[in-house]
């Protein structure tokens, strides 16, 4: 198992949308995926979560039961499932949304403000793409390239004008870990 | 070719389009309307027919019509969905029509939630309509196996004149996982003299029917019936298997659940214990005949369920009290945890269960 990423947050903040993205890129370079998605009855602002399992072998369970990397679009998603990440796991904070700090030390935590960050790049629609650019970056299990190249296969084509935005998202967010990472090393 | 990521699903939807399905009647209903959404944009173009029935009665009705023209053709639903479709579901077996009805398992009973489960399988594996007669029932536990099985669902469904079931828990619907569409598609549907495609196609009248009143007639058909049953039951059953050799705790588990139990099979190999997994593929025919052959070397089963305890009793036939068999689920759209899965089997080892 390379990676299991857990993606949580609310209905409408493209956490589906942005584990089915992960699949597909990584699928591209020849890894062994599953996507797993958990959602509410609700169309919008009920729970909306899923997991992302990507190996170099046969994926046994596709349940995302102790992830090594946490995506908490929210402050909820994060005081329910920080606790299941595993030792030395990685948190990538919405710090846009995520009020609550991370409350274990064992664990290497990136805040990342996404939504405000959207909001400056001219279109809110994006934030899920900054947060999975940090994690591409932090991970380096896909590249940004073969991400953008997944985006035109899992868009609708009727949104295939969004594609240079988000790449710019998935570029900023990426851009934004590597200030974070500097930060750590000082 | 290369694979694609589908959702399972949208893997079922083109399994059956793939295995010359040509029909689908059904109703929307979570955990899978994008089997129906897939569908309707797909069969229309292999000149196929989608139609959205009124409800999950006349869908199945719309299948025995079908069916019983001869065509290859299918409905899915959930819970209760399928709940509604049993009458028919009888009706489909008393006529031997061939037909494919897949159930996506919602947590339950009464309107429950779209949590994914697997508490019908007594109600698919021991008939859920009245009077004798047995469906096949598939599970897959893979994206890949949910398009492959139904070239098979259809076959099966031809080759026996019977209702098949494809049966696999909610979430399976929306998982997505890399799927190989393999090479060119070509179907042989067996000639079926039997449909009622009107006299100029065939000699004689056909006449698809269960309603026989004198009960001298209707056990001849329940003999038939039965002999056919069993002819299915000794040549159909089918099951996987994962690190069994050498296992002294077998678990037993079907569907999405039998991934989750891998894992936790590896984990307790890890730790030395000696745990293996037998996955059944058909629910029914249940695959007694190699469970029964791993009883005198077993030391306890485990079946591993989303409900709470329904296949364990086909396990126990299986045994036939050589060995304990013990269960553990999780209920109400709930999913076992792998860890959880492990505790169980550390109990099993360490403690004096079995002999």
């Amino acid at each position: 198992m390379i990676e299991a990423v857990y993606i949580a947050g609310h209905g409408g903040q493209g956490t589906l949308s942005t584990g089915q993205l992960l699949a597909n890129a990584c699928l591209k370079e020849g890894k062994f995926v599953a996507y797993l998605p958990f959602y509410g009855v609700e169309k919008r602002g009920g729970v909306s979560n899923c997991g992302v399992t990507i190996s170099d072998q046969r994926i046994s369970s596709p349940f995302v039961a102790e992830p090594t990397v946490l995506i908490a679009m929210n402050s909820i998603s994060l005081e329910k499932y920080e606790s299941a990440v595993v030792p030395d796991g990685l948190v990538i904070a919405n710090s846009s949304l995520v009020e609550n700090a991370v409350t274990r030390d064992d664990v290497r935590v990136v805040p990342i403000p996404a939504n405000e960050e959207a909001e400056q790049m001219g279109d809110p629609m994006v934030a899920n793409n900054i947060i999975l650019g940090a994690l591409l970056e932090l991970t380096g299990v896909v590249s940004i390239q073969i991400v953008a190249e997944s985006l035109k296969e899992v868009l609708p084509e009727r949104h295939h004008g969004k594609i240079p935005a988000n790449v710019r998202a998935l570029e900023r967010g990426a851009e934004l870990a590597r200030r974070h990472k500097i930060r750590e090393n000082k | 070719m290369s694979k694609i990521l589908m959702k399972g699903n949208e893997a079922i939807g083109e399994g059956a389009v793939r295995a010359g399905c040509r029909y689908f009647f059904g109703y929307p209903i979570t955990p899978q309307s994008e089997l129906t959404h897939y569908l309707a944009k797909r069969l229309p173009e292999v000149g196929g027919l989608f139609l959205q029935a009124e409800s999950e009665v006349a869908s199945i009705n719309m299948v025995y019509g079908a069916a019983a023209a001869g065509a290859r053709v299918m409905t899915s639903s959930s819970g209760p969905g399928i709940s509604l479709m049993q009458e028919g579901l009888s009706f489909l077996a008393g006529s031997e029509l061939p037909s494919v009805v897949v159930n996506l398992m919602r947590g339950g009973p009464g309107l429950g939630n779209i949590a994914p489960s697997q508490s019908d399988y007594f109600q698919a594996a021991k008939g859920g309509g009245h009077g004798d007669y047995h469906m096949i029932v598939l599970a897959p536990n893979t994206v890949q196996e949910m398009l492959d099985t139904m070239g098979n669902a259809f076959d099966l469904a031809d080759k026996y004149r019977n209702p098949v079931m494809v049966m696999a828990d909610g979430v399976m619907g929306q998982m997505m996982e890399p799927v190989d569409l393999g090479g060119d598609v070509r179907v042989e549907i067996p000639p079926k003299s039997w449909a009622t495609t009107g006299m100029a196609h065939h000699a004689g009248k056909n006449v698809i029917n269960s309603c026989l009143v004198i009960p001298e007639e209707m056990e001849e058909l329940n003999l038939k019936l039965e002999k056919k049953y069993k002819e299915i039951s000794q040549k159909e059953q089918v099951c996987d298997e994962y690190m069994l050799e050498g296992a002294d705790i077998v678990l037993v588990a079907f569907g999405l659940v039998s991934r989750i139990c891998m894992s936790a099979v590896e984990k307790a190999r890890a730790m030395g214990i000696k745990a293996g997994l037998i996955r059944p593929v058909t629910l029914w025919p249940f695959p007694a005949g190699f469970i029964g052959k791993t009883a005198d070397k077993t030391r306890a089963y485990l079946t591993v369920e989303m409900n709470m305890g329904q296949m364990i009793e086909d396990v126990k036939l299986a045994v036939c009290g050589r060995a304990p068999v013990y269960h553990y689920g999780r209920l109400g759209g709930m999913v076992p945890d792998v860890r959880d899965v492990l505790a169980e089997i550390k109990n099993l080892h360490e403690g004096d269960a079995g002999r």
